[in-house]
């Protein structure tokens, strides 16, 4: 009895700590329509912060408090609203989704960077040591201000949100933003304090939470996850639901873990370690709550965006897939055999981004969990009988396609932020539950058999490049045929409006589960073929978040931007090994790369793809742009050049030259004569900078980014001098409302109705 | 003449409001029947209702003689319902062309290239075919959103406010084209504000008023009931 007491507190105080963090989510969602996946994070980085002005500094409690709760989280929150959402208004869920979850990887990346895990002491709650007796159980008294807080907050919020001028107007801009506009209230106003009371909130359960297990940075951020279960049981709108959600969580934990140290419970169940079962439970609880969800009601579809869901043309694809097959051939004759590995990673990464293309790109359904699926087609790799044979890879594909369709089944109820955080509670089941058994990774790694075809040795990573980018290609053009089909057009018309689709007949259930298969199946690909030892993290949640981010930076619609994307993620890990200076910064740039989408809706892909594309519709541009590079490969291979001045004409000619071709190739000879020269100094910047000798690759490859992105800009720059700005014409609708009406357009007005002045 | 859609003493109740009580509506095969009533009168609820979108309260709908009660919407759609929204609901990011492909290849056409071009013909946006539907004009995202409905080669068409945004002259063709595709045999329910569409191309006319029927029959008889004028505050039907 007296043990039950016991855990009843340590649940009530887990739960009134959730309940502190999920109050402050609900309150960010239903002021500004943002689910702020990062909603963890920003408690994660506030115990950081108040560890270190509190614990490292050594000022006074109330004070470090006052610093952290009074000040670094409401300006965190100001500055999240300011910088990184506004401008989001037009996006769609998924852009807003993958910016939050940007934010979130940027946190992570910041506390793991200067916080590092030996440099931190040990993190104590409000004053330790002091307990409270009640029927023979000692109370810590953080414990008990968790309590009274959470009560206390609780409290605070229904009188703010139902007694205040501005609670009033928070509610008015939730139930109709533009009406509570029109009547004088201003929702950006009202987000910026929704979001520092957010911040707030979430900062003081961060600090709570870090007294109970101690600063680290992942579990503390995806502790968090109980409070979006919390949430969720409110249905993102009541709060007193998500309190009774949130003290039900923390008294189940607090139950699961007296329950799992008694000796009836068992410990293995078919060889599998139960005791992952008790770390998954908050998880579990959060996967329940989101199948008990009523199935989603049939939305209305997107707002109107002039934005095109391009056709991909079979001509671009095909020549897009020959040059990625020929270049990483050539290329990987020159390129060192370390070199030849980073270039292997880039294409796993992008195989893997490739896999949300039919998922997110074209059915607009976000998942959280790209890895996961890789993870599992790496465990079956292993695991079934064959060893690495071609049946073997293909049962892999078959048996991953099948559970992607499984698991999305009941998932497919849900939509937006729902089937984001299912698929995200997935992904976390399964690091938790197969990827974290002995049974399954022996001794922390896993061993993944090389594919056994035509006697090749698929370990050495030249036929390991060559491999994976067949298969890129190979599935590019899959999907580029099923985005040509009638499957395609139904998963581009099921994202653009459900409700239209299904009207017209179309069984969204099936086209979902397609999808999700389809997706399943090209990731378990990415995870089946890169052979070698595995850590079961590599397929974690976690790693899974970069993916997803740097897919939407690159545009998640198009293959090119799938390939970008994992170019860019694995550059970004290649940059971190080779120079161990970088590393950290490597940490967070996916994350902030992440939170520009604001400004670029359509992502990097995209601009760039429209820069290319008078260059693939004139026909002398495309052998021009082809034979540069195959002349710049044949003076490497007999080494007239070296590689590394290959390396700087092939940037510089990718990116500062083929853009240029139509014009310099075009029959304005005054143009040319301008962009010629242009681009030939680009090419002879490009050369003698690598010329220079650094003593390692990274600094290298370094040095020619930083010298093409010069080139760019400074063409971009004269480029833009040269072309007059073309105007773009205003839909009439707009008269008025961008550009003020002219007198003479006034005149012709009162003309038309009759009005004498 | 049978009865092609019957909604029997539909309710529907959000909450506390009653949106719709015990509505009866009969369309008749190769008819075109029209629904009117001021704002807020639960038109377009009543629309969502036979379209499966939202279950009513009580009541049952049936359609072509059968119960669809506990149909989907897409098993509605199969059957060959087919709709337009007054809050435009366009496949945005497609082009003109595509979003009618999308619906000629759901309703299983052996040639749906075919079907498409045609519907775009019929409504004179084929000039329009590769565009991106996000950058129409609001007048002819509503004729493609007609098209598109066309497309699946529908038994009934519920049209919502198709005229609304159309010029006058629009609004005419728009007239004849009702009037074409009844003599296809296509039968039509339009919710509708411009009277002189209304009263000039429907059989049958149902006014509802705050969730009620207050007036059903022809035309002329609906033009001159007194609920009808109180309940568009005494103005004149037709005359306004």
């Amino acid at each position: 009895m007296q043990q039950f007491f016991a855990y009843t507190i340590i649940g009530l105080t887990i739960g009134a700590i959730y309940a502190l963090a999920s109050s402050g989510l609900v309150l960010t969602y239903v002021t500004s329509g943002v689910f702020n996946i990062a909603h963890g994070a920003i408690g994660m980085i506030s115990a950081f912060v108040y560890w270190q002005i509190r614990f490292d500094w050594g000022i006074p409690t109330p004070i470090a408090l006052l610093l952290v709760l009074g000040v670094f989280c409401p300006l965190l929150g100001i500055v999240i609203e300011r910088f990184v959402l506004r401008g989001l208004g037009a996006a769609n869920e998924v852009t807003r989704l993958t910016v939050t979850v940007a934010l979130m990887a940027g946190l992570i990346g910041a506390a793991s960077w200067i916080w590092p895990p030996d440099a931190r002491s040990a993190f104590r709650g409000f004053y330790e040591g002091n307990v409270i007796t009640v029927l023979d159980v000692n109370i810590g008294m953080n414990k008990i201000i968790a309590l009274i807080s959470a009560v206390a907050v609780a409290v605070l919020l229904r009188y703010l949100l139902f007694n205040t001028r501005l609670g009033v107007q928070m509610r008015a801009v939730v139930d109709d933003r533009d009406l509570a506009e029109l009547n004088g209230t201003r929702p950006n106003n009202i987000a910026r304090a929704s979001w520092a009371m957010g911040s707030v909130l979430a900062g003081y359960a961060g600090i709570l939470l870090a007294a109970e297990v101690q600063l680290n940075v992942i579990p503390l951020t995806l502790l968090v996850i109980n409070a979006y279960a919390a949430a969720i049981l409110g249905r993102l709108k009541s709060l007193l639901y998500t309190f009774v959600g949130a003290m039900t969580l923390g008294l189940l934990e607090a139950y699961l873990l007296w329950t799992s140290g008694t000796s009836w419970f068992p410990k293995t169940f078919f060889g599998f370690n139960t005791s992952g079962i008790r770390q998954a439970a908050p998880t579990i609880f959060l996967f329940i709550c989101l199948l008990a969800l009523p199935q989603a009601k049939l939305r209305a579809g997107m707002v109107r965006v002039v934005q095109r869901s391009r056709e991909p043309k079979w001509s671009t694809s095909l020549l897009g897939s020959a040059v990625l097959v020929v270049g990483v051939v050539a290329l990987t004759s020159l390129l060192t055999r370390a070199n030849t590995i980073f270039l292997v990673q880039c294409l796993v990464f992008a195989l893997a981004v490739l896999s949300l293309v039919p998922l997110t790109g074209y059915s607009g359904l976000v998942s959280l969990a790209p890895l996961t699926f890789a993870g599992l087609g790496a465990v079956f790799m292993a695991k079934l009988p064959g060893d690495g044979s071609v049946m073997t890879l293909i049962m892999t594909v078959v048996i991953v396609a099948l559970i992607g369709a499984v698991v999305a089944l009941p998932a497919l109820r849900l939509e937006g932020i729902y089937l984001a955080l299912a698929t995200g509670a997935f992904a976390l089941l399964v690091s938790t539950l197969v990827f974290n058994q002995q049974k399954v990774f022996p001794n922390g790694s896993l061993d993944v058999p090389k594919l056994r075809l035509l006697g090749i040795d698929f370990q050495q990573p030249r036929a390991k490049a060559i491999m994976f980018a067949v298969v890129f290609a190979l599935v590019s053009l899959t999907l580029v045929s099923v985005r040509r089909s009638r499957l395609g057009r139904q998963m581009v018309a099921m994202k653009d409006s459900p409700l239209a689709g299904a009207m017209l007949g179309m069984n969204l259930l099936k086209v979902k589960t397609v999808a999700f298969a389809l997706s399943a199946a090209i990731a378990s690909l990415a995870g089946a073929l890169d052979a070698g030892k595995v850590p079961p993290d590599r397929y974690g949640l976690d790693s899974s978040l970069p993916i997803l981010l740097l897919a939407v930076v690159g545009g998640i619609s198009s293959i090119g931007g799938a390939f970008f994307g994992g170019v860019m993620l694995g550059t970004n890990s290649v940059m971190a090994t080779a120079i161990p200076s970088l590393a950290n910064i490597a940490k967070i740039t996916p994350g902030f790369i992440g939170m520009t989408l604001g400004r670029n809706l359509n992502g990097v892909s995209a601009q760039i793809g429209d820069g290319f594309r008078p260059v693939i519709e004139h026909r002398q541009s495309v052998v021009v742009a082809i034979i540069g590079p195959a002349g710049f490969w044949l003076l490497a291979t007999f080494n007239v050049i070296t590689n590394w001045q290959f390396f700087g004409l092939l940037f510089m000619w990718t990116l500062g030259t083929i853009g240029l071709l139509p014009a310099i190739l075009g029959n304005d000879t005054n143009l040319r004569n301008t962009l010629l020269p242009l681009s030939v100094s680009g090419l002879i910047i490009g050369f003698i900078s690598t010329t220079i000798n650094l003593p390692t690759g990274g600094r290298m490859l370094c040095l020619i980014v930083a010298a093409t992105f010069v080139v760019q800009l400074a063409q971009k720059k004269m480029a833009q001098e040269l072309t007059t700005a073309s105007t773009t014409a205003e839909s009439p609708d707009l008269a008025g409302l961008t550009t003020p009406f002219t007198a003479r357009e006034l005149q012709e007005v009162d003309d038309a109705i009759g009005v004498v002045p | 003449m049978s009865a092609l859609l019957e909604v029997n003493a539909v309710t529907q109740q959000f909450g506390g409001v009653t949106a719709l009580a015990q509505v009866n509506l009969t369309v008749n095969r190769g008819t075109i029947t029209g629904l009117i009533g001021p704002n807020g009168a639960g038109k377009t609820t009543l629309f969502n209702v036979i379209c499966g979108v939202r279950p009513p309260t009580s009541g049952s709908v049936r359609f072509d003689g059968v119960e669809v009660n506990n149909a989907g919407v897409h098993e509605r759609g199969a059957m060959g319902i087919s709709r337009t929204f007054q809050r435009l609901e366009l496949f945005w990011t497609l082009t003109v062309y595509e979003n009618v492909l999308v619906a000629a290849e759901l309703a299983s056409h052996p040639n749906p290239a075919e079907i498409a071009r045609q519907n775009l013909e019929l409504l004179g946006i084929d000039h329009l075919a590769d565009a991106t539907a996000g950058e129409l004009s609001t007048g002819s995202a509503r004729l493609l959103e007609v098209a598109r409905a066309l497309a699946t080669s529908p038994k009934l068409l519920l049209l919502d406010e198709p005229a609304s945004g159309l010029d006058e002259r629009e609004s005419e063709q728009l007239g004849e084209l009702l009037k074409q595709l009844q003599e296809r045999g296509i039968t039509v329910l339009v919710v509708e504000h411009d009277m002189t569409l209304v009263m000039g191309v429907c059989d049958e006319v149902y006014v509802l008023d705050l969730g009620v029927n207050i007036a059903s029959g022809k035309p002329e008889h609906v033009r001159t009931h007194p609920d009808v004028i109180r309940a568009y505050l005494g103005a004149q039907i037709g005359e306004s």
